[in-house]
């Protein structure tokens, strides 16, 4: 099992060469939407690196859930992510901050879940 | 113009790895342009080759059920270049392949010329998929006429083309 540094400094790696991002651009409290530029196709990319990086089996969903909050998905009320939304999120997404992103649950910040910290967590219970 | 970057292939090795071969010919006429004297292959076009190639071994693999839709291309480095009279040769190896995309590295070479290498990733969309009309066709690696160029080869070789 390698330790946190070990994973972080693989999946600093692994983005670099995804996204054409410099190494220093990745910080753990980077987004990858946001921050590092990264656009829907980018994310499949990623999920083949790490799979192969890690030597692990990512089932689709599982790392990146697709159709979070969307209009017809009944956990959206007034541009905000509700109650129950923001319990779903938890179960479909353990590894990232949803305390923060309740405090102010705007369904634009959903993007903002996805950071380099949420696959490096993500990782290590994986390989757990 | 009929978009076929590869004329054929030489080897196909069913979920592994395929070979195309493209000749590059005088009498294609963007070369006269590109550029005016000195008629190189470019290297957009290769991309679409090696894209084609690596796309029809990636869609074999799942029997043509999804449409393979070049999606990214996260490296290419071009080492040298093609003129008329070459014969590119792409080496397409199947990295991934899952239900929603899939991955290949390929090469170009010239005999024993390393001429471009890349990395390309694809997505799956089906049929039935509402973004599929939004999508400009030319992102399609193949629609089904494009796979005429796997019977050319089979046929180039002597074998009798496969049932369709």
């Amino acid at each position: 099992m390698p330790s946190a540094d070990e994973i972080y400094e693989k999946v600093r790696d692994t983005l670099v060469d995804a996204l054409g991002v410099d190494d220093d651009e990745v910080t753990p409290k980077a987004t990858l939407i946001g921050d590092l530029g990264a656009e829907s196709i980018d994310f499949l990319d990623i999920v083949f690196r790490l799979e192969k990086n890690f030597d692990i089996k990512i089932p689709r969903g599982e790392l990146f859930p697709e159709n979070l909050a969307t209009a017809d998905s009944g956990f959206v009320a007034d541009g905000k992510v509700t109650t129950d939304g923001i319990a779903q999120l938890r179960t479909k997404m353990p590894h990232a901050d949803i305390d923060s992103f309740a405090k102010d649950p705007v369904v634009s910040r959903i993007s903002d879940l996805f950071t380099v910290d949420m696959i490096c967590k993500f990782i290590a219970a994986r390989l757990k | 113009m009929r978009w076929y970057w590869i004329d054929k292939f030489i080897e196909f090795e069913s979920g592994k790895r395929a070979k195309s071969v493209k000749n590059v010919s005088l009498a294609e006429e963007h070369l006269h342009d590109h550029f005016p004297g000195f008629p190189v292959m470019p290297g957009s076009l290769m991309i679409e080759g090696m894209a084609q190639t690596g796309g029809i071994l990636l869609g074999e693999h799942f029997k043509f059920e999804y449409n393979v839709i070049l999606a990214k291309v996260p490296k290419v480095t071009f080492h040298s270049w093609a003129c008329p009279g070459d014969q590119l040769i792409y080496t397409a190896d199947l990295q991934d392949a899952k239900p929603e995309g899939g991955s290949v590295t390929v090469t170009a070479t010239v005999g024993d010329r390393l001429v471009a290498d890349a990395e390309i990733v694809f997505v799956h969309l089906n049929s039935s998929d509402p973004q599929l009309s939004r999508i400009d066709q030319k992102n399609f690696v193949f629609r089904m006429n494009l796979l005429d160029i796997l019977t050319v080869g089979k046929a180039g070789s002597g074998e009798q083309p496969a049932a369709s």
